[in-house]
């Protein structure tokens, strides 16, 4: 399948009047269509540094973030990204929150419009249009979140350790009914997680960081045998063990040299 | 009591115990009055801040009066309630008094509006331009922690003795600390929120309409229920040194010929001015609060 997205060689720092600190270094890596890549590395490494230069938040120091197209012209995917928390707004009601996106690049036409209902309908969250988001259950708000971004119809979509503001068990079911909405949309996807499992369950492929500066330092192509793929049942695959035992080398060999 | 016991018992499995149960359940007047027991309690404890509230204005008042009639304090320097009300009804009668407090009145909303619109401006430019707001940082201190009443005697030699600088006097007092709420509101709105109008394709402009404005009304409504009676004191001030109308003349006026009743009616109707401020702005609160749910 074609890359909707490739890095080459993306390096950043971050500047303060006692030095530099160096935080991505030589990231290279592509993101094909359809595919679902989580990246996970010990904390502070610059995971949500290199998720911004992603979304466009950061450019990039070093390195270059798009697709060139056969001609030479550089093509860049339309990105919707999803944080920590749904930051819905209490002083809106659900509806003129997941509308938000289309209100700001002054597309509320017909067409986004049909697409917000369409999945208002199907995210079961029609009923409840007109309610203040604090009247929802945590796993509706984040469903809201999801239209909110999906209503820009972007192609690949980041996510920066989303629900981790989810108490665990909600977070379980969350996390898998979101990615199972994405999967449906056909959309491409980006996780940011600091949660191995998540990362197994979830991804076709892993990419481990290293400490800082930020190298890539695997790259592990996740194939469960599965009767089912939903994250929940990826849970028990036999190979999930090995998978995370894997992982946690990689992570935990990363951390001794620097003790 | 009884309920509770009967209550307690329902949790064992005991067969006679679930018979009873479904006794109990039929029987709802034995919850209703719980309820009630609650909502009496409640009301109960109101009446009763209520009544005491009541009765130490009574007895403020009583002890006042007679200790004027007993000659224990002097009539004529601290006044008695029967004098404030017998000069209150005289001052009503000449219509000075409605004209007095109504210039008041005027002076202190207008000054209030002001200053809400000037701090609301402000606050705006100083959150659009960190770079401004960091050049005038120290500026905006200053000018915070001066006491204002200090400018008020310049206020006149630069705009003459009348309401303008009145209204001037009234909003020095008010404006810069209003700026400064005003500006660190719209600073403590969550960042994160404002990184989702940018990922949404929003502008710095939307960030502000969409998120600060709309976030910071709790703040805005807090700031002016604290404005309004800055604004009161400084046109009180203005009024001290510059005017011939608003109860501030009056109080002026009232200690340089010694008629001190003059100077407590005065006194009192501006607490209850000060009172029906604060409510008004209390009711506009919590009208907000019901219509955006918060």
């Amino acid at each position: 399948m074609q890359n909707i997205l490739e890095l080459k060689n993306i390096g950043y720092s971050y500047h303060s009047l006692h030095g530099e600190t160096r935080a991505l270094q030589n990231i290279s890596f592509g993101v094909r269509e359809g595919e679902f890549i989580a990246i996970v590395g010990p904390s502070g490494c610059g995971k949500s540094t290199l998720l911004s230069i992603i979304a466009g938040l950061l450019s990039p120091e070093e390195g270059t973030i798009a697709v060139s197209n056969p001609d030479g012209s550089l093509h860049y995917p339309k990105i919707g990204y999803m944080l920590q928390r749904d930051h819905l707004f209490e002083w809106r009601t659900v509806y003129r929150n997941v509308t938000l996106g289309l209100e700001l690049n002054h597309a509320m036409t017909k067409e986004h419009l049909d697409t917000v209902e369409r999945l208002l309908t199907d995210y079961g969250l029609d009923k409840f249009r007109d309610k203040r988001p604090s009247e929802l259950s945590g796993g509706m708000k984040q469903r809201a979140a999801l239209i909110r971004t999906l209503a820009l119809e972007p192609q690949l979509l980041l996510l920066d350790e989303p629900f981790s503001a989810l108490d665990y068990q909600t977070r379980l079911f969350v996390s898998a009914d979101i990615c199972r909405l994405i999967r449906a949309a056909g959309k491409t996807m980006i996780i940011i997680t600091h949660d191995l499992s998540e990362a197994i369950s979830l991804a076709d492929r892993i990419i481990v960081l290293s400490g800082r500066p930020a190298v890539v330092k695997n790259e592990v192509a996740v194939r469960l045998t599965l009767a089912d793929s939903s994250p929940l049942a990826a849970r028990n695959a036999p190979e999930f063990q090995q998978y995370f035992n894997m992982l946690w080398e990689d992570l935990t060999h990363e951390n001794k040299p620097n003790q | 009591m009884k309920t509770n016991q009967i209550n307690e018992k329902n949790f064992s499995p005991n067969k006679r115990n679930l018979f009873r149960k479904r006794n109990v359940s039929r029987k709802e007047p034995a919850e209703l009055t719980k309820q009630e027991e609650f909502v009496k309690k409640h009301r109960r404890h109101h009446h009763e801040i209520a009544s005491w509230r009541t009765i130490l204005f009574v007895l403020f008042l009583a002890l006042w009066e007679i200790s004027a009639d007993l000659k224990w304090i002097d009539s004529f320097f601290f006044a008695s309630p029967s004098r404030v009300a017998k000069c209150f009804v005289d001052q009503m009668r000449n219509n000075s008094m409605l004209a007095h407090i109504g210039v008041t009145l005027f002076e202190t909303l207008f000054s209030f509006l002001l200053v809400l619109c000037a701090s609301l401006l402000v606050a705006t430019l100083l959150w659009y331009s960190p770079r401004l707001s960091e050049i005038l940082e120290p500026y905006l201190v200053v000018l915070n922690s001066l006491p204002k009443s200090a400018l008020a005697p310049l206020f006149i030699v630069w705009l003459g003795t009348g309401t303008r600088t009145i209204i001037v006097a009234g909003m020095s007092v008010a404006v810069f600390g209003s700026v400064i709420s005003f500006y660190t509101g719209f600073q403590q709105v969550d960042a994160e929120k404002i990184t989702l109008i940018y990922t949404l394709g929003g502008s710095r402009r939307d960030a502000f309409s969409k998120v600060v404005l709309p976030g910071s009304v709790p703040i805005l409504l807090s700031t002016a229920k604290v404005n309004i009676g800055l604004a009161l004191v400084g046109v009180i001030i203005g009024e001290f040194l510059a005017a011939r109308r608003g109860l501030g003349y009056l109080i002026i006026y009232g200690s340089q010929v010694f008629q001190l009743d003059m100077v407590i009616t005065s006194i009192i109707v501006l607490c209850i001015i000060a009172l029906g401020f604060y409510k008004s702005i209390q009711i506009i609160e919590h009208q907000i609060k019901i219509r955006f749910k918060m």
